[in-house]
């Protein structure tokens, strides 16, 4: 990547949830959510992060804007370490990390107007007086495709993709340099999720935004990111440019995610490689390399020794005893 | 085209009883042919009608807003509009059978797979508990969930979402209809396991030579299981044609905008403006007067706006509801 | 969409007005009307009472109803009419008391205990406690501590009512602050008393007005046991629980003395409750259900 210094750096990050018995009990078990995660995004970029439901995806966007506290490991926004900070330290960093939710229903409070809705983080940091603040809001409701007399309309009078258009409103309201979109365009019509994967472009273009955008569907994830990470049970299986990830995937499970998506014309039905099974329980992960009890390839070393991450000059890096393509660094 | 189908509607049309005035159309003239053993895709948004049509077809609308306002169901020319609710009752499960997008809210949490399999059969075809449970075996065998004689005796919750898709799957198959209604049966699970069903899907339809209409948003789905396609925009059916028409040459406007917007995997479009559709769906009861599509189309004429298209052949089997397609004929 | 969700239809842009409200919930609106009847003669009581409530008339002892005496006279010769208007004063200020003291101080511990895991488990074991204590038992307790008073009564209704609200808020701020709207508050930087009064508390409006129709109404009938037993409202107050208590001993030569209080009663504690029904379906709070 370039030069200069990242937006956002994530370094080993791990968030285990424990899983009590009772009201004083001892966590009995650990579901490790996210096990060892590292990446960072420069300015400007789009990192996309994909793979199947409880793989841990939504926790690492949730724990790098310390929604949920992060177990271990380390971010890094704009070289500042922000895993330390306390409560009024995070609350002043929020203004630089935004975030776009799924469900542009229960992401709004129902009892808000649109406005009150737009305008909150500007009160939260005393941002101009509330005239100013009022122009402030016409002028993003204006910018992401909302009509200005929809200001005083509550969020059930919107449809799900103007909600959408809302949420990413309240996230551009504070100028941040990078937006985490945790699924925003997952409970969208497709008609609609056009309309706002376009919008999500515009604005990265016009205000040189970062994004790291999680999402289960292959296909819009390779349309909006420049680089993209694949996780399983925790771990990122492969990170990659998006042409090499999709044009020349290396680890078996990024293969067969990539298989699984439908085609795009009846003419290419084909034959594609089926996992057997499901993804093992994120409570008991299996040892060694973790997609071992689904992988087509597995040998037997996969099942004692975890796979490094290992990136090639390229910046490919595949977490894989047999298709990595780099030696340790 | 002489076999008889096997599920055909004539002029379905689905209303909605509201507090005052008229009820609102959510399903308007819609009519179809299944044959054997032929996948038929109903697409659109939410909204369409397209799950609608499915409960229309069963009769089980919501009570008591729901109702068939006019048309006919007929099953191998039998009327089910005009069926009583004890003869609904034999038809479903039996001859036509339905699987959900949540298997979870699908599945009783407190009875075991098994006996829920196992009275499906019992219910239909009045064997013994020895011979259903033995067919519940045999059901969960064949939808290939591994270790099925535990598993029979498991509760909904100890399942993955993938297992209960396999577990309605098996309920619906258990008493061999000759008619599958799947609405949106993957949109819940992730594309590794949506692949299995799909694959799953259409080998017991060959196995079983059911009749499968299967309701989905994602024209990949459609491109994967279809033998033809049937798209709705606002109750209305805007296109039917086989995949290879839909997929070579959309007609409608709404179809080649679906097509679009969606990005494809592998298209090299990268980062560039997807093809958006302006606007929403309308609101049932405020729908425009003429094409429901107008007010989003960018080709819309004043025709569109006052004046209904009808169904207008294009040759084959491929048909479309729009002013602007087919050239000639308007 | 799922399959049996209904088809969307617009939403009409304006409230609806008194009038079709009244159409469509009818029940509720009859037993508001009812209600507003009751207050107005009760707060009206030393006005519209033919006579004083406390004038004992030694010649009209046990009068049936009639022209003079509307409900007829007690024992003591005392219009049993007035006496009835004045104690829908003292069953109204009671059910009025203890709804708002058991609603505030109820809201302010369950937002505590909803809110801080530390607290919860604490607080609703002491609540728990309270609600084991039943009110009729701590009332004549309290009586024999202090003075028969009215507030002596708001108290002992008060306590057994408040874990019932307790209850009720911290199941809504529980289920409200795993919504994700709370959590993308928390991410533009919402700071935590906005977080409550904007984002939390306006959920816990309207449950607690269901909550609070029904904690009033079985203020006024606890307060009428509390009296009939003769622990409550002091004997010289005209409660109705002091009327019938006292009506009691001539139920079989002036049944009148116990009937119109009885009724009174009885149509105050139905008005509330359909009320309060009303108001459940109309606001649609899941919770509002008593606890």
């Amino acid at each position: 990547m370039s030069a200069s210094q990242p937006v956002l750096a994530v370094e080993g990050l791990v968030k285990h949830y424990g899983i009590r018995p009772g009201l004083f009990g001892r966590a009995r078990a650990q579901v490790r959510a996210v096990d060892g995660v590292s990446f960072s995004i420069a300015p400007g970029e789009t990192l996309g992060l994909v793979g199947e439901s409880g793989c841990g995806k939504s926790t690492v966007g949730k724990a790098v804007l310390r929604l949920v506290e992060p177990t271990a490991g380390r971010v890094t926004l704009e070289g500042e370490d922000i895993t330390a900070l306390n409560r009024a330290g995070m609350i002043a960093r929020r203004r630089r990390m935004q975030v776009i939710f799924q469900d542009p229903y229960s992401s709004l409070n129902p009892r808000m107007t649109a406005g009150d809705i737009v305008q909150e983080p500007l009160i939260n940091f005393g941002i101009g007086s509330a005239g100013e603040q009022r122009e402030r809001v016409a002028a993003l409701f204006a910018r992401v495709g909302l009509r200005p007399d929809q200001r005083s309309n509550y969020p059930h009078e919107f449809s799900g993709g103007q909600r959408q258009r809302l949420g990413i409103a309240r996230a551009l309201a504070l100028g941040p340099s990078i937006i985490i979109g945790d699924e925003p365009v997952s409970a969208l019509d497709v008609s609609v999720q056009a309309q706002v994967i376009n919008l999500m472009m515009d604005l990265q273009d016009e205000f040189g935004l970062s994004y790291l955008f999680v999402a289960h569907d292959l296909g819009v994830v390779e349309h909006i990111s420049h680089r993209v990470a694949v996780m399983y049970l925790g771990k990122i299986v492969e990170i990659a440019p998006r042409a090499a990830l999709f044009e020349e995937p290396r680890h078996p499970y990024t293969e067969a995610l990539l298989s699984a998506v439908p085609v795009s014309h009846p003419r290419q039905r084909r034959k594609r490689v089926t996992l057997k099974g499901d993804v093992p329980s994120p409570v008991n992960p299996p040892p060694g390399c973790r997609f071992h009890t689904r992988c087509p390839i597995a040998v037997p070393l996969c099942r004692e020794v975890e796979p490094p991450l290992l990136a090639d000059p390229s910046g490919h890096a595949t977490a894989c005893h047999l298709r990595s393509q780099a030696s340790p660094a | 085209m002489t076999e008889q189908p096997i599920l055909a509607l004539e002029g379905l049309r689905t209303e909605f009883a509201t507090g005052q005035g008229a009820p609102v159309v959510a399903v308007n003239d819609l009519s179809l042919t299944l044959k054997r053993g032929e996948t038929l895709c109903i697409v659109g948004e939410s909204g369409c009608g397209k799950s609608l049509t499915a409960l229309s077809i069963l009769r089980l609308l919501p009570r008591p807003y729901g109702r068939i306002g006019g048309g006919r169901v007929l099953l191998e020319g039998r009327d089910l509009a005009q069926a009583t609710d004890a003869e609904m009752r034999q038809i479903r499960g039996r001859a036509i059978s339905m699987i959900f997008q949540e298997p979870m809210t699908s599945l009783n949490p407190v009875l075991t797979i098994g006996r829920q399999i196992a009275e499906t059969v019992m219910v239909h075809e009045g064997l013994d508990w020895t011979a259903c449970m033995g067919r519940a075996l045999e059901m969960l065998r064949q939808v290939r969930i591994p270790e099925p004689e535990r598993r029979l005796h498991e509760y909904p919750h100890q399942l993955s979402g993938g297992m209960r898709q396999r577990v309605m799957i098996a309920m619906a198959l258990a008493c061999r209809p000759r008619v599958l209604l799947a609405d949106e049966p993957t949109t819940a699970l992730d594309v590794t396991i949506q692949a299995q069903i799909l694959d799953l899907v259409r080998d017991l339809q060959a196995e079983t030579g059911a009749a499968v209409i299967l309701i989905t948003h994602d024209l990949g789905v459609v491109a994967e299981m279809a033998d033809r396609v049937l798209v709705m925009y606002a109750g209305h059916k805007v296109e039917e044609g086989s995949v290879e028409e839909i997929f070579d040459a959309p007609a409608h406007p709404y179809t080649q905008g679906l097509m679009q917007a969606m990005p494809h995997l592998g298209s090299g479009e990268h980062r560039s403006r997807l093809n958006e559709i302006a606007g929403v769906v309308p609101a049932l009861n405020a729908r425009p007067p003429g094409c429901s599509f107008a007010p989003r189309c960018g080709l819309a004429t004043d025709r569109c706006r006052q004046e209904m298209p009808p169904l207008t052949g294009l040759g084959g089997t491929h048909m479309a509801a729009c002013w602007a397609a087919g050239g000639s004929q308007a | 969409m799922s399959a049996t969700t209904l088809p969307a239809v617009a939403a009409p842009r304006s409230r609806p007005g008194l009038l079709r409200r009244f159409r469509r919930y009818p029940l509720p609106s009859i037993g508001a009307i009812l209600l507003l009847a009751l207050v107005v003669s009760a707060l009206a009581a030393p006005w519209i009472a033919p006579h004083d409530p406390f004038e004992m008339n030694v010649v009209d002892r046990l009068v049936p109803p009639g022209a003079d005496y509307t409900f007829g006279t007690d024992a003591y010769g005392r219009d049993i009419f007035s006496r009835t208007l004045h104690g829908g004063r003292v069953s109204l200020f009671i059910g009025v008391s203890v709804a708002i003291a058991s609603t505030a101080i109820g809201l302010l511990i369950g937002v505590v205990a909803g809110y801080f895991r530390m607290a919860d488990a604490i607080l609703m074991r002491v609540m728990d406690g309270l609600m084991a204590i039943p009110g009729i038992l701590l009332a004549i307790a309290l009586m024999s501590l202090t003075r028969a008073s009215i507030w002596v009564v708001i108290v002992a209704i008060t306590i057994p009512e408040v874990p019932r609200v307790v209850r009720l808020v911290r199941a809504v701020v529980l289920t409200v602050r795993e919504q994700v709207y709370i959590e993308a508050a928390t991410a533009i930087g919402t700071r935590f008393p906005r977080l409550m009064w904007r984002h939390i508390l306006p959920n816990t409006v309207a449950p607690l007005i269901v909550q609070a129709t029904y904690i009033a109404a079985s203020a006024v009938l606890v307060e009428s046991y509390l009296s009939f037993l003769g622990v409550g409202t002091p004997p010289e107050v005209p409660s109705w629980g002091n009327i019938i208590a006292e009506g009691r001993l001539y139920v079989q030569i002036a049944f009148w003395n116990i009937l119109f209080p009885s009724i009174f009663l009885a149509l105050m504690v139905l008005s509330i409750n359909v009320l309060g029904d009303g108001l459940r379906d109309m606001l649609d709070p899941r919770l509002a259900r008593r606890l």
